[in-house]
Parts: C-alpha cells; sequence; structure tokens
C-alpha cells in the first residue's frame, strides 16, 4: 500500500521535470553525423562526376530502387547515361554508399522529401546530382587508382610508379 | 409553469454539462497522461490542443460503423446504449449546490447503487453480442469484477448514510456542515475510492478490456460511434464517481468563500485528475489478484467499517 502511494507521488513529480519532447516542426530534431536521409551523387574535387556506372550500388541495393545505364566519354572515362532513384522504394539502409568504390553515392541529412503524388518520388540524375564533393572533400578516385581516363598520364597517380620499360631490363 | 420550466433547463444543463465534460476528458486525460510521462501530450489543435477534443468527434463521427455479419444486432446496437445510459441517468440525483438538483430523490443513494448495476449489462450484452472470443472473455471478466467491488461500494457508503441519516443526497451534503465524512469515514472513502476504480473499469482494473491480452476487451468488435459510445460512457462514469466522492465524503457543494457552483466542480476536477494519476502510474493486477483483493480485504474492511460506525455512533446516542 506504502509503495504505491509512493509510486503515485513519485509519477506526480514528473509535472516538474524538463518534457523530452521536441516540437520537430519549431524545433530542429538531433542532426546526426551518419544521419541517412535523402541520397545524393557527387562530384570529385575536379569538378568531374564521380560515378562510374559499376552498377555496384544497383547490385547492392535490397529492394531495387536504383536503376542505371553505363556510357563512355571520349576519354573513356564511364559514367551513368541515366541514373534514377525511385525514393517511394528506397528504405535508406546505405548499402549503397558502403558499395560504392568512388564515394559517388551518398547519404545526406535530408529526410524532408515527401510529396503528393507518387511520381515526383523518382529522382533523375540531375536531381541526385550536386555541385560539390559531399562528405570526401580531397578524394578523387582516377588520382589514386583506375585507368588514365584524360585525369592523369601512366604511372602520374598517387603512390605509383612510373611505367617500367620492360625492354631495358636486361641482365 | 415557471417550475416546470427550471426543472427542465436544469435537467437539460446537467446533461449537457455531463456530456461535454466527459467529452473533454479525452483531451484531459491524453493531455496529462503526457505531463506525468515527461511529454506534451496534444498540444497541436488550437490553444493548448483543446480543439482535439473537436478533432476527436469529427474523426468517429466518419469511420465507418461496422456490424460484424456474425454479431447479434439488435443487443449489439443497444449495448453502448445502455451505457451511457446507466450512467448519465444518476447525474440526476446530485445536487450540484443549494436546490439545483434535477430530481430530488429521498434514495438518491439506491438509485445510484442500482444505476451502477445496470451498466454492467451494457458490458455483458456488448461482450455477448459480439459473438467473437476476446469481447466474450473481456465481459465475463467484467461481470464477475464489477459485480463484486459493486457488493462492499453498497457496504462501504453505508456508514455514510448512518452518520448522515438519510439516503438523500441534499440531507448527507447538509449532514457534513460541521467535519467532511472523509474525515470519520476514511476507511469508506479509501473503500469507495477503490471500488469506483473498478466499477468505472479504470486501470489499473481494466482487465476488461486489457489491451495486451485481450485486444480491447468487450468492445473489441464496436467501431465508429458505437465504440466512441462506449468511450465516453467510461468518462460519464469518471466523471460521475469523483461527482459522488466530493458528494459523499467531500462535504458536496459546501466550502468558504466561493460560491457552491464552484466548489464541486473544483472537489470533482482533483478527484479525476487523481483517477488519471493512477492510471498513469500502476500497473495492472493479475484477475485472480484482483478477485481475491476484493473478497478477502476490501470486504471485510468495508464490514469492520461499518461495525466501528454503527458503535461509535450507539454510544454517542446514549
Amino acid at each position: 500500500m506504502l509503495s504505491i502511494l509512493r509510486t503515485l507521488w513519485g509519477v506526480f513529480l514528473h509535472m516538474f521535470r524538463s518534457r523530452e519532447t521536441i516540437q520537430y516542426p519549431e524545433q530542429n530534431i538531433l542532426d546526426p553525423p551518419r544521419f541517412r536521409g535523402r541520397i545524393i551523387l557527387s562530384l570529385d574535387p575536379d569538378g568531374q562526376e564521380r560515378c562510374v556506372a559499376c552498377y555496384l550500388c544497383s547490385a547492392a541495393c535490397p529492394v531495387d530502387c536504383i536503376a542505371l545505364q553505363a556510357a563512355q566519354d571520349v576519354n573513356g572515362r564511364r559514367y551513368p547515361e541515366f541514373f534514377r532513384i525511385n525514393f517511394s522504394r528506397c528504405i535508406l539502409c546505405g548499402f549503397c554508399e558502403e558499395a560504392c568504390p568512388t564515394y559517388a553515392i551518398q547519404l545526406t541529412n535530408d529526410f524532408e522529401f515527401s510529396e503528393y503524388d507518387r511520381n515526383n518520388m523518382v529522382y533523375e540524375k540531375e536531381d541526385l546530382l550536386i555541385s560539390g564533393p559531399g562528405k570526401h572533400p580531397d578524394y578523387n578516385f582516377f588520382r589514386v587508382a583506375g585507368v588514365a581516363v584524360g585525369v592523369k598520364g601512366k604511372g602520374e597517380s598517387e603512390n605509383e610508379l612510373p611505367p617500367v620499360d620492360v625492354r631495358s631490363l636486361l641482365p | 409553469m415557471n417550475e416546470i420550466l427550471l426543472h427542465i433547463i436544469i435537467a437539460l444543463v446537467v446533461l449537457i454539462g455531463a456530456m461535454s465534460v466527459s467529452a473533454s476528458l479525452i483531451w484531459l486525460e491524453r493531455r496529462l497522461l503526457g505531463v506525468w510521462q515527461d511529454r506534451y501530450g496534444p498540444n497541436r489543435v488550437g490553444p493548448f490542443g483543446l480543439f482535439q477534443v473537436m478533432a476527436d468527434m469529427i474523426k468517429i463521427f466518419f469511420k465507418e460503423d461496422w456490424i460484424p455479419p456474425f454479431a447479434d444486432k439488435p443487443v449489439f446496437v443497444l449495448a453502448p446504449a445502455i451505457i451511457v445510459a446507466a450512467t448519465l441517468i444518476p447525474y440526476a440525483v446530485i445536487p450540484f449546490s443549494p436546490g439545483i438538483v434535477v430530481a430530488n430523490l429521498n434514495i438518491g443513494l439506491l438509485f445510484f447503487l442500482a444505476m451502477a448495476s445496470l451498466s454492467v449489462y451494457g458490458i455483458v450484452l456488448g461482450g455477448w453480442s459480439s459473438r467473437s472470443k476476446y469481447p466474450l472473455l473481456g465481459s465475463l471478466r467484467a461481470t464477475a469484477q464489477l459485480l463484486s467491488y459493486e457488493v462492499f461500494m453498497g457496504l462501504s457508503l453505508m456508514g455514510v448514510v448512518m452518520m448522515a441519516g438519510s439516503f438523500s443526497l441534499e440531507a448527507i451534503v447538509e449532514a457534513q456542515r460541521g467535519l467532511w465524512f472523509c474525515i470519520p469515514q476514511f476507511a469508506g472513502f479509501v473503500i469507495f475510492f477503490i471500488a469506483g476504480l473498478a466499477e468505472t473499469h479504470r486501470l489499473p482494473f481494466d482487465l476488461p478490456e486489457a489491451e495486451s491480452e485481450l485486444i480491447s476487451g468487450f468492445h473489441t468488435e464496436y467501431s465508429g460511434l458505437k465504440f466512441g459510445m462506449f468511450f465516453v460512457g467510461e468518462y460519464l462514469g469518471v466523471t460521475f464517481t469523483s461527482l459522488m466522492i466530493a458528494t459523499l465524503f467531500f462535504g458536496g457543494w459546501q466550502g468558504p468563500l466561493l460560491p457552491p457552483i464552484v466548489w464541486l466542480p473544483g472537489k470533482t476536477l482533483v478527484f479525476i485528475c487523481l483517477f488519471i494519476l493512477i492510471r498513469a502510474a500502476l500497473p495492472r493486477p493479475r484477475y485472480d489478484q484482483l478477485m481475491s483483493f476484493a473478497w478477502k480485504i476490501l470486504l471485510p474492511l468495508s464490514l469492520l467499517n461499518l461495525l466501528a460506525t454503527a458503535g461509535v455512533l450507539l454510544i454517542l446516542r446514549k
């Protein structure tokens, strides 16, 4: 009986505590740095598309919401001819970001992208591309690895030795 | 002629007042539960979220009013009406201030107890006519619970009746002019409060509708306005039990300074808030615990209280 009264008093005292609720539209919600929100495509520091249309994000996507078509420019650099994410399917799991070898596809903190028309949830490449490098400001895939596609010459990438002249390798 | 008109006006005001107060309890309860759980509760619609009541009403009006094909249709429709009617009628005997009462019955208290027993029918028939297992289990529990708690609900009030020497609520309020009955009849007050909680099947005695085990008990199959009537019936019961506690044990409309018409609603509001606080704080007991608590503890206690009151009164009279 006494414990019941103590419980009642304890609950009553909660009246004077501060509230846990975040009044969302007026008050901003917490903004954790690793939040998984709306997906974007980023550019490398030289201002070119990072995406090399390897299809890894599309393959990793558990709900198959990413569609793209690879193409090559005159230098032989691969890029997506179209890149389409259906956000009405997307579950914001972030697997595509983990799969991406070039840091092109990234998840942002934005989650406020409701639409009245379902078709508006399908984002095309123009909608996805942003004008900067996103979370990895200094990274350029082609300066570290990959084939020469007009970005660098042979043997000029970081941590790469100059090419060996096989004809001079005489005993 | 004028007297009849006055009576009609009083009756209408009490009816409308009771309905609107119990409707706004939806808001009050959600808000207070929020406050006691460190959140805000509904605060979006209108000032302090007050229009939430209206929004809830509109929503429930436009819900599909569906009667399951396997239900016993006439009884199914009748059950919520019985609950609301049986909890609304006893409002007639409450004296709101001197002279303002719908029907000054000389057996007002008995009338209230009779009507409280009638409201069991609403629950039993509601559960039975649904013809599905969880409503039936809920109404089974409700029957046993309400019947056993009614036994000493009546007994706990007999001390008050003995002290006032009357079953009329006006006489009982008058008898409390010197000392409120909550002091000499403290045991009676506590027992009546617990029995009132069980009678309105509010938490922690909400076993008839225990969500975690019976979906929502006797009104599982109800939807739309019929469900709304069960809902309003529950809040009518809460309001009425608080009114009865204030009238029988806390001096009714009596109090210093403020006019009587302020005192009774004020006291009632305190007890309504206590009802909600108990809901916010206490967990539900097991069903056998509930029953043994009623028969093994509260019934002997109320009999003892009755005996002691009678003895003291006898000694004082000599």
